[in-house]
């Protein structure tokens, strides 16, 4: 697979160097994404099967996980002369952007469904998980455009964001995960013994508290109080009340229930691949009470090709906290970095299971402290039953 | 390529101060009036806990400063 894709072409030349871009138009399957309505509702007016409005969460949970399998890996990195050019070449940005327009399409037309389309209650809440699919994998895209040093890229990550009402991830994601990422202070750091379950509480309340104190001690330097809307918080969430207005106008009442299922099914999406991202990793404190810095041993990877495609190699995680700033296409494998047995869409499926879950994973972390368990994030509630399980399997030498 | 760095220790011309991990630059002349910082505030007042603002990978003691 990997080197039919790289016969794909696409050449970047940079003095003596020639490398071949092999997923370079395998990012174009990332706007498949944002039409999931339109394909569910294809699905539908062609087999009459009302059931097919589940077509995102099938898609997720059912057809992504295949591909995984099917599909298979690619550890290809750029050599390090081409991630220049790689990264001005404006190509990549725009299919990104151009996830945004159609991501907007397809919740329109949906409500328009809701609205006018005779839909069952069973069909709608179909229809609202699979916009919800959609408005899950736009937290990915804003992730990706907001980490970047543009500011139109910043405003385009908050327009989307808008549609689950998470315009503070954008603040508390850069300024408040990345900066205490694998330590037991941050909220969107999972924790080994943490189910999902337990998990999911405790990041979206913590991250919206922390990105509520960093907007307060940002503004405060300046002597601004927060209801300004120089409040970076409150001007994105400002944009989600002014869209699910909007909406309402349009198409009536009745279509705010199936907007608020979407969302909430959206953020949990993301949250659910937070959980995945460094369950049980931890950055040791230093002697000057710092921690020591974030690097590619804090971060679970993935180089399944169908899951990176469609994330925009968010799976190459460790490269991403190593170099936040790095666009999607010039990230990079780490030999050194802990890796996931599948990729994320098949992970995600496993993290709602919690035993089958800790099954898989918590084997997998004390691998990754040598046995150690002590040496790795532990959920304090359930600190005593981690060490009576794991802690006998520590190393017999110091 | 990138300038040549030094350490910001007993070094009193120095007003500009470099992400070590991104292009991020503090320069004392311009501030960063965004993050509450308006031209002319010195480094000495930014506080230790302040992270780069592009990339949040380091903090004020890891800067670098620019000759």
């Amino acid at each position: 697979m990997a080197s039919a894709a790289a016969r794909l072409e696409a050449s970047g030349e940079l003095g003596q160097v020639s490398w071949r871009d092999g997923k370079r138009y395998l990012w174009l399957l990332g706007l498949v994404v944002p039409m999931l309505p339109l394909i569910a509702w294809g699905l539908v007016e062609a087999t009459g099967l009302g059931l097919l409005w589940w077509f995102g969460p099938l898609f997720i949970f059912a057809v992504m996980p295949v591909l995984d399998t099917l599909v298979g890996k690619d550890a290809e990195n750029p050599p390090d002369s081409a991630v220049k050019w790689l990264e001005q070449d404006r190509y990549y940005r725009w299919c990104t952007y151009l996830f945004l327009p159609l991501q907007y399409v397809s919740l329109v037309f949906a409500c328009w469904q809701w609205a006018y389309g005779g839909l069952g209650v069973i069909e709608s809440l179909g229809l609202a998980f699979t916009v919800g699919a959609v408005a899950g994998i736009a937290i990915n895209t804003a992730h990706e455009l907001g980490h970047k040093r543009k500011q139109v890229e910043r405003w385009l990550s908050k327009v989307a964001l808008a549609q689950t009402g998470y315009g503070h991830f954008f603040i508390e994601h850069n300024r408040g995960h990345h900066v205490r990422v694998a330590t037991p202070e941050d909220p969107a750091s999972s924790r080994l013994g943490e189910s999902f379950w337990e998990f999911l509480p405790r990041t979206v309340i913590g991250s919206l508290r922390s990105a509520w104190h960093l907007e307060r001690v940002r503004l405060e330097r300046s002597g601004k109080g927060m209801w300004t809307l120089h409040n970076d918080i409150l001007n994105a969430w400002a944009m989600t009340l002014v869209l699910f207005v909007a909406l309402v106008a349009a198409f009536g009442v009745g279509v705010l229930p199936w907007l608020i299922v979407q969302a909430v099914f959206g953020f949990s999406l993301l949250e659910v691949v937070n959980y995945l991202e460094h369950y049980g990793l931890r950055r040791e404190k230093r002697e000057d009470g710092r921690y020591e810095r974030c690097r590619p041993e804090h971060s679970w990877n993935s180089n399944n090709i169908s899951s990176n495609v469609l994330l925009y190699h968010l799976q190459r995680h460790s490269d991403h906290h190593a170099n936040p700033v790095r666009r999607y296409q010039a990230l990079r494998h780490y030999d050194e970095a802990p890796e996931l047995p599948s990729g994320y869409a098949t992970m995600i499926a496993l993290a709602y299971l919690t035993p089958l879950w800790r099954r898989v994973m918590d084997p997998r972390v004390l691998d990754h402290y040598d046995g150690d368990v002590t040496r790795a994030n532990i959920h304090p509630r359930a600190r005593r039953r981690v060490l009576a399980r794991y802690g006998a399997a520590g190393p017999v030498a110091h | 390529m990138r300038p040549a760095l030094s350490r910001t220790e007993g070094i009193d011309a120095v007003s500009r101060f470099q992400c070590p991990v991104c292009e991020y630059v503090y320069d004392e002349a311009e501030g960063d009036p965004r993050e509450g910082f308006p031209p002319g505030t010195s480094w000495s007042e930014v506080p230790d806990d302040w992270s780069c603002p592009d990339c949040a990978v380091r903090e004020k003691p890891d800067f670098e400063a620019l000759t």
